[in-house]
């Protein structure tokens, strides 16, 4: 099943064309990685398919962006597009409030007060992102407290606590230690049997160790496109080919 | 975890990394000059301190001895010139102005800082004039008060005239300080609540104007100040009746206008000492009150 639709996509920062007509589908429930030197629009466009290059002024995209069939730039509530497909971000961003209200914000936000149906999806969230047993003791004390890995991890449950159907991760271990890294790869692997995961990777290994689909960019054209089996071994292009082996980049 | 860390007995540690006196002259004899600039400033230092520590001091000499019970009966009277009338009419003339000001200077710095595209020319032109707004001498904005509020609009001398010429005065400081916050708070945030689904307002209201509240808090603080000090701006528009008030609708003195009128009559110098010192306390509990409030606000995110 193919979750993202993608044909003929343009998009422009100013008069800066940083993508240039990508087309591309992505399948449910797997993992899509994009890879490529920095400034080659996979930012960019994880970013358009939630919506949040409209922050960006200047930005126009052209072409046909669809969820489940349904065109993201159309008639849909981008509140509710944004509550369906998630975002993880480069680097950790909690509220300055607590654990507990960090994660019941998303929840709060679409509706929902009953303080035991919160406290469920609090403790549920947390127990996905695998950070329950560490913060059950602190969910009063701040967000702030925690340690890099620890809110990066918060945040990953803050996105699930809305109960999306994809989440984007925007170099989300970029920042962060092996060990804490590590943590959220084996999170990625369990979560992608519930959810649709895209992320954007430095980490060739990473995309290499959990990824089942990678794109190659270069200076804002998708280079290749396929199961990343066949991208690490076999590439087609010779640029995917420089690039994986680390001739630039 | 920070537990395995803790020293039991810090004393025991004898560190090798501490500056000593010898050390520090070694140094200073390399480069004099350093010397002189740490004489300098400590002796500026010293002085900012000593000169306000000397008109703290001073004022509180002078005015403890005249604060009498009869400085704070309830009626005014040209033999105990109370203050009590005063002390009342400035604490509804602060509540009045923050009335007006506070959600229009909070409402305006939201719209500039949140809603108004970046580089859009209105917004530079309201910089500007709220800039320059906030430099003009307070008798512009008292003369101002008289001819609008209390001539065109038939308000009289009165408390309301006073209240809205000082809302307009402080309205620049708390929407620039405010717009300042508002800018401080990290876009990180705004985006994470966007990505949760969360429209403008709802992020606004429960992500940014938190986290901005103690810069807000510190505008609000400065405007209070300006409030309770102010004499220039009043005296046109509240006026100087020395009564107390039944309403907005009269005129009353503000204690800095009660100080002022005093002290230039000439008959009252010791009562205006005394009035100094109950308008020092009162700015200091409101500082130490809003720091208090500031502090609680902040330590809820910690």
């Amino acid at each position: 099943m193919d979750k993202f639709t993608i044909e003929d996509m343009n998009l422009y920062y100013g008069k800066f064309h940083a993508l240039k007509n990508v087309s591309l589908n992505m399948q449910e429930n797997k993992i899509t990685a994009f890879i490529g030197p920095s400034g080659c629009g996979k930012s960019t466009l994880l970013k358009s398919l939630n919506r949040m290059n409209d922050l960006v002024e200047g930005c126009k995209i052209t072409g046909s962006l669809k969820l489940d069939g349904e065109d993201i730039y159309g008639n849909m509530d981008v509140n509710v597009l944004r509550k369906r497909v998630g975002m993880v971000f480069q680097k950790a961003n909690p509220f300055p409030m607590s654990v507990y209200d960090n994660i019941a914000f998303g929840p709060r936000t679409h509706g929902i007060k009953n303080k035991k149906q919160l406290d469920e999806i609090v403790e549920q969230s947390l127990r996905d992102a695998a950070i329950w047993d560490e913060l059950k003791d602190r969910l009063k004390k701040s967000a702030l407290g925690l340690s890099g890995g620890q809110q990066q991890r918060l945040c990953i449950a803050r996105a699930l606590a809305v109960k999306p159907e994809v989440l984007l991760m925007d170099e989300a271990t970029s920042a962060l230690d092996p060990i804490s890294t590590g943590k959220i790869e084996e999170l990625c692997l369990k979560l992608k049997k519930d959810y649709t995961i895209v992320m954007v990777t430095h980490n060739m290994q990473q995309a290499l160790r959990i990824s089942d689909y990678t794109a190659f960019f270069l200076l804002g054209e998708m280079i290749e496109y396929n199961d990343t089996d066949t991208i690490f071994s076999s590439p087609k292009e010779k640029k995917t080919e420089e690039y994986i082996t680390g001739r630039f980049g | 975890m920070a537990d395995n860390n803790a020293v039991t007995d810090i004393k025991e540690i004898k560190a090798i990394n501490k500056v000593t006196f010898k050390q520090r002259m070694i140094s200073y004899k390399r480069r004099p000059l350093s010397l002189v600039m740490l004489i300098l400033v400590a002796v500026a230092a010293f002085l900012s301190a000593a000169a306000l520590i000397f008109l703290i001091v001073y004022i509180l000499v002078k005015g403890v001895p005249n604060l009498t019970p009869d400085l704070f009966a309830w009626e005014y009277n040209s033999d105990n010139v109370s203050c009590m009338p005063a002390i009342i009419n400035t604490v509804i003339i602060t509540f009045l102005t923050l009335l007006i000001a506070v959600p229009f200077g909070i409402g305006a710095a939201i719209y500039l800082a949140e809603y108004a595209k970046k580089g859009n020319k209105l917004v530079k032109v309201i910089r500007t004039m709220a800039e320059t707004l906030s430099g003009i001498p307070s008798i512009v904005y008292g003369l101002f008060g008289m001819m609008c509020f209390v001539t065109a609009l038939h308000w009289n001398l009165s408390l309301l005239a006073g209240g809205f010429t000082l809302a307009i005065m402080v309205l620049p400081t708390i929407m620039r300080t405010t717009e300042e916050a508002l800018l401080t708070v990290p876009d990180s945030y705004r985006e994470g609540s966007y990505g949760l689904g969360a429209g403008k307002l709802r992020t606004i209201i429960k992500i940014i104007l938190p986290s901005a509240m103690p810069g807000i808090l510190a505008g609000i603080i400065l405007a209070v100040g300006r409030i309770v000090g102010e004499t220039a701006a009043l005296i046109y528009t509240a006026g100087s009746a020395t009564g107390t008030v039944s309403g907005v609708m009269d005129s009353g003195r503000t204690l800095a206008i009660h100080m002022y009128v005093l002290a230039n009559e000439g008959l009252y110098t010791n009562q205006a000492w005394g009035t100094a010192v109950v308008l020092l306390v009162l700015v200091f509990g409101i500082n130490t009150l809003s720091a208090f409030i500031a502090k609680k606000l902040g330590s809820k995110k910690g």
